[in-house]
């Protein structure tokens, strides 16, 4: 079992869950954050200097994945975020020690579906 | 460093420019003032009721701006204000500059009004032959508000969307060459449709005018302009419904100088078209929301706030002509046959009003212009008409032929000016811009941080 935690720009996000849909990877936490890397402040898509130095926004994806999906997921949000320009984002992956379904406390393999 | 030596001068040029302009307004106004005591038939009371009725509707664009800013994605609120504010600059001095004079100027034909009155030259402080007890420039500075607001209620239509050049060329020249011609052909002296010896249509305070207008309008732009991407599954809900509904509220608010204020006087008229504005608004709100308590389970707000609008929408061209009891049946029927309109019309045939530009102003200003044929009395104001109810069915023909034409006009010359912004600037921005949101890629703003 895997975690994928990715730092993309906000406006790929449409593009990047249809993607993932696809592949039958439906579930999903979004969140918009702040950050900064080597975009620093010369966003291109933004074009403005106003911006220069500080927190630029983007958009974190959290996925929790059996280990089959992690290629088809890295695939989908690579093709769905990537404009080449710096500021495309990272994609972090951890191993998963545990998942439980909270309803009806199933773990494992079986939780994450 | 600075150096204060220079500052000072250049304070010394603007202040000097400044005041000159002033001095010679100051002599100006001392014409008006004495001209004014010679009985020229002013009266300071209608004065003071068409000048707060043109800042009331002047307080409608902001409103609309919020009505509609709500509405749309975080990410394109301001591009929504900033278009309705950019009107208020644009409109107002192409008003003064040759609107005024095309929609009330010395009429040309019954088709436009003339060149004559461009730049305001002879609209000053006596009264003229549409409001007899006011200033000229007190009507023309009321009208200007209503050329304002127009354009704007079309912004529902192709927002989130179209380039700020290309909106800002678009309404100009819509402003220039189907405002006021309508306006003219309705309200101005000599006009083909109006009752100023036209065809005998009336029109209280703007639902051919402005509503029809403006909706018809909005069609064309769905038309040429096409769907937003993701229209209609992907689009996500209004990102802030308590800010439309304050824009609402103002928008109702405003309603009041737009409707009473078109009595031109603080007359019974007034007070006729205030009482018949509100009660309508009410039974729009009212019907709106218990059909969505019927069809869908639950009243919604933003179903109640549109069915107010769509409600003063449709009293619009009657205020001043119907009885209470018209009011309250224009209210009801305007709020079940926009929401028609809304929800059935716009699902079937898919296409991306995307703020109900066309279902509640176009659909609303069509039904309450003919239902001024239909409860319109002279009972309530003798200048006005008697429509069917009371005895005068053929104010109703006259009514849909006025509503017919605007229509075709409206709609034919949207497209065309559409086209043509188009072919020269291109009216939508790029695939990625709309992702983006206009306020970042037109304005370079953002509406909303996420920290601090």
């Amino acid at each position: 079992m895997k975690y994928i935690i990715a730092i993309i720009q906000p406006d790929r996000l449409d593009e990047v869950l249809d993607l993932l849909t696809k592949k039958e990877i439906h579930l999903c936490t979004v969140s918009n954050v702040v950050g900064r890397g080597r975009q620093k402040g010369i966003a291109e898509v933004y074009r403005s200097h106003r911006e220069a130095g500080t927190l630029l926004k983007k958009v974190k994806l959290e996925i929790a994945i059996n280990d089959e999906f992690l290629k088809p997921a890295m695939d989908a949000i690579i093709e769905g975020g990537r404009t080449g320009q710096t500021g495309d984002g990272k994609i972090f992956v951890f191993d998963m020690q545990e998942c439980l379904r909270i309803r009806t406390g199933e773990t494992g393999h079986v939780a994450i579906g | 460093m600075k150096k204060p030596g220079r500052d000072w001068r250049w304070f010394g040029c603007v202040a000097l420019a400044g005041v000159m302009p002033g001095v010679a307004l100051a002599g100006e106004t001392a014409i008006g003032t004495a001209l004014a005591g010679s009985g020229s038939g002013i009266s300071a009371a209608d004065t003071v009721w068409v000048l707060l009725g043109a800042a009331l509707v002047m307080l409608m664009t902001p409103g609309l701006a919020f009505f509609y800013g709500g509405l749309v994605r975080r990410k394109n609120i301001l591009s929504v204000l900033m278009q309705c504010f950019m009107m208020l600059c644009v409109v107002s001095l192409q008003w003064v500059f040759c609107g005024y004079s095309l929609s009330f100027g010395p009429d040309l034909s019954g088709i436009i009004g003339s060149l004559d009155w461009t730049g305001l030259t002879g609209v000053g402080m006596e009264p003229s032959d549409y409001a007899p007890t006011i200033p000229h420039t007190a009507f023309a500075l009321f009208q200007m508000m209503f050329a304002v607001i127009t354009p704007a209620l079309i912004i529902g239509a192709f927002a989130e969307r179209m380039r700020f050049s290309a909106f800002v060329v678009f309404s100009l020249l819509w402003t220039t060459l189907v405002y006021d011609p309508v306006a003219h052909w309705v309200w101005g002296k000599g006009g083909f449709i109006g009752s100023l010896g036209g065809m005998g249509a009336v029109d209280f305070a703007g639902g051919i005018v402005v509503h029809i207008n403006a909706g018809m309008a909005a069609l064309a732009a769905v038309i040429v302009l096409g769907k937003r991407k993701g229209f209609p599954d992907a689009i996500s809900p209004p990102h802030n419904l308590p800010v439309a509904v304050l824009g609402a509220g103002l928008l109702w608010f405003g309603w009041f100088g737009f409707n009473a204020g078109s009595a031109l006087a603080a007359n019974h008229v007034a007070v006729s078209a205030f009482m018949a504005t509100h009660i309508a608004g009410a039974m729009g709100g009212l019907i709106w929301s218990l059909l969505d308590w019927l069809k869908f389970g639950k009243p919604t707000t933003l179903g109640m706030i549109t069915g107010a609008v769509a409600g003063l929408a449709a009293v619009t061209p009657g205020a001043g002509y119907v009885a209470i009891s018209g009011a309250i049946w224009i209210g009801l029927f305007s709020g079940i046959i926009c929401w028609l309109a809304v929800t059935a019309l716009k699902s079937k045939y898919q296409y991306d009003d995307s703020l109900d530009a066309f279902g509640v102003h176009g659909v609303g200003g069509i039904w309450g212009t003919l239902a001024v044929g239909i409860w319109g009395t002279k009972m309530v104001n003798a200048a006005g008409v008697d429509g069917l109810f009371y005895g005068n069915p053929h104010q109703l023909w006259v009514q849909a032929k006025a509503v017919g034409i605007t229509m075709a006009y409206s709609f034919v010359m949207s497209l065309v000016l559409f086209k043509i912004v188009d072919f020269i600037l291109g009216l939508r921005v790029k695939e990625n811009e709309e992702a983006i949101g206009l306020d970042l890629t037109q304005h370079r703003e953002a509406g909303y941080t996420l920290l601090d």
